[in-house]
């Protein structure tokens, strides 16, 4: 079986975001493969052992790289990267995604459930109507026999489980394996793991169908009133009371 | 015209009511989409809200593909300009299909719909909720969902809208439901209520969850819990708050024993109060609380329940 992994470089998730004259600055801000994206590698490499036929596809710019090495270090086989500083919206994604996943015709492809930056849940719904495919998204189980992918998913009430024929795409999240960490050994042999460049022109992509008007950090100030619980009950009271009077929520 | 995508069960869901009003402020001439079984059982509902209804239950319109074609179908032949989906689970699965195949810009999750020249301007949350962007999109036709809990809910207009029975050409899906769990409440749903008292791992045990229920029963509140909480089996995933789970914005958000990671402050930091109680000064959640209490919540907790209980009696 053939798997493909999209992933995505996001600033960390304990990492301050900054953002000066309306736009975020990631100057100097540590960046990191999506955490959600890292269960996709794992349950590719879970199915596919030792990593063969498992292909990392990255869209976004140079520093992607990192994110690309690190899931070869986790043991995908290869990537490709298609370059470019242009922040694309999520239809204009699934194109090119569309034309390389045709290239490399895999039986699978994982997409993480939602993005670490633009907190968008839509990429891997959008490749899947490009292809027009199937797809099965918030997996938090999955088994495969005979080109059928049985999973369950969690939905906006609960848990469903679902049965659809391959070729998928099926979009991850926490809970549906404990991802690895590269050991020393694989992250050498990563550097030397095929990493092949392409750009979105390529696919005739030149332009953004959504533009960013402005990038803000709206922090609600905090009262931060913070109480000594060694006598509980005085505390207990007290918060009570501020709730009450003071925040009127009570 | 908008085309407004309503989920719904036996009524229409707060979801399609709070886009039904998003689309009132925006435009005259909407048009209210009902697609499945029951349908025809909300339509008279839908048309308060909308100047027509469109209601097709083809037994077909199951899964995000076939959905999103339906969609798509009916907004071309409706020729509308902007296509409202609920920023729901299910509604974030579909709307992107629908912006694919109508080749349209997709704006996700808003929180404020603004109309401009020849497009929409929205505001959404990035980065894990820490950004809040402002994005555009100007085009024949933008597709675009909605943030729940963020829009004042449709007023009934004065004249009730037509219904129309719809045909669609749709073909099976490919994709079979095995079996689904309906994770039940008996309390305010999370996701509506004014107050939210939600439990983490601090609370050592899934026994001591019991704290939570007997604040929340007192307060009338909602009960969420944390992703370690909910993955450590002593949860429901329903009641789960976070990136992976359900976002809240309640007047008040009482937080105990949790430690507030990012994850977690991504789905309740724009609460309007939050309140905290963990033995932990350093918790995270410390720094985005208006009030708290450090100290060991199995001695506070019973403490507060008392105190709550005097107050409402």
């Amino acid at each position: 079986m053939k798997i493909l992994c999209l992933i995505r470089q996001v600033p960390d998730a304990e990492a301050k975001v900054k953002a000066a004259l309306g736009k975020v600055d990631l100057d100097g801000a540590t960046m990191a493969l999506d955490g959600m994206d890292e269960y996709g590698v794992e349950q590719a490499l879970r199915i596919n052992e030792g990593g063969a036929n498992t292909v990392a596809v990255a869209l976004g710019n140079t520093r992607f790289e990192d994110a690309i090495r690190r899931s070869l270090a986790m043991g995908l086989e290869r990537a490709v990267h298609i370059e470019t500083d242009l922040l694309l919206d999520v239809v204009s994604q699934a194109q090119i995604l569309k034309a390389v996943v045709l290239e490399e015709a895999p039986d699978l492809v994982f997409v993480g459930g939602q993005h670490a930056d633009t907190d968008s849940q839509a990429l891997g719904a959008a490749l899947a109507e490009a292809l027009g495919w199937n797809q099965i998204t918030w997996t938090t189980e999955l088994t495969l026999a005979d080109g059928i992918a049985k999973a369950t998913h969690d939905t906006d009430d609960g848990k469903e489980s679902l049965e659809l024929a391959l070729p998928a795409i099926i979009t991850t999240q926490q809970g549906l394996n404990e991802p690895r960490y590269p050991t020393l050994p694989n992250i050498m042999k990563a550097k030397k793991k095929e990493i092949r460049k392409t750009t979105p022109e390529q696919y005739g992509i030149t332009n953004s169908k959504v533009r960013i008007v402005s990038q803000e950090i709206q922090e609600r100030p905090r009262l931060n009133k913070l109480l000594d619980g060694k006598d509980p009950v005085t505390a207990a009271n007290e918060l009570i009371r501020l709730l009450h009077e003071e925040a009127k929520v009570i | 015209m908008i085309l407004v995508v309503c989920e719904f069960d036996t009524k229409l869901k707060k979801s399609a009511l709070e886009i039904l009003g998003a689309a009132q402020r925006l435009e005259d001439s909407v048009t209210a989409v009902l697609l499945g079984t029951g349908a025809g059982g909300v339509a008279l509902q839908a048309a308060q809200y909308a100047s027509q209804v469109l209601v097709c239950e083809d037994a077909l319109l199951v899964g995000a593909k076939n959905m999103a074609q339906a969609v798509s179908d009916l907004s071309e032949q409706a020729e509308a300009t902007l296509v409202l989906m609920a920023g729901s689970r299910g509604g974030r699965e579909i709307a992107p299909r629908v912006a694919v195949r109508l080749d349209a810009p997709y704006l996700e999750d808003a929180t404020v719909l603004t109309n401009i020249e020849g497009g929409l301007q929205i505001q959404h949350y990035a980065y894990l909720a820490r950004v809040t962007e402002t994005l555009e999109a100007i085009a024949p036709i933008v597709v675009c969902s909605v943030k729940p809990n963020t829009q004042v809910v449709a007023e009934a207009n004065s004249s009730a809208g037509e219904i129309f029975e719809v045909k669609l050409e749709l073909t099976a899906s490919g994709v079979t439901v095995l079996g689904r769990t309906v994770e039940k409440t008996s309390r305010v749903a999370l996701t509506e209520a004014s107050l939210v008292v939600t439990g983490g791992r601090g609370l050592g045990s899934p026994e001591n969850f019991a704290l939570i229920e007997s604040l929340a029963d007192v307060l009338g509140a909602g009960v969420g819990a944390t992703r370690a909480a909910v993955d450590a089996g002593w949860r429901p995933y329903g009641e789960q708050v976070g990136q992976t789970g359900k976002t809240v914005q309640p007047n008040a958000y009482i937080a105990v024993g949790v430690s507030g990671a990012v994850q977690h402050l991504s789905g309740m930091g724009k609460s309007k109060n939050i309140v905290a109680i963990n033995k932990d000064a350093e918790a995270p959640i410390f720094k985005v609380a208006d009030y708290g209490i450090i100290g060991d919540l199995h001695a506070i907790m019973p403490a507060l329940i008392e105190a709550a209980k005097k107050l409402r009696d």
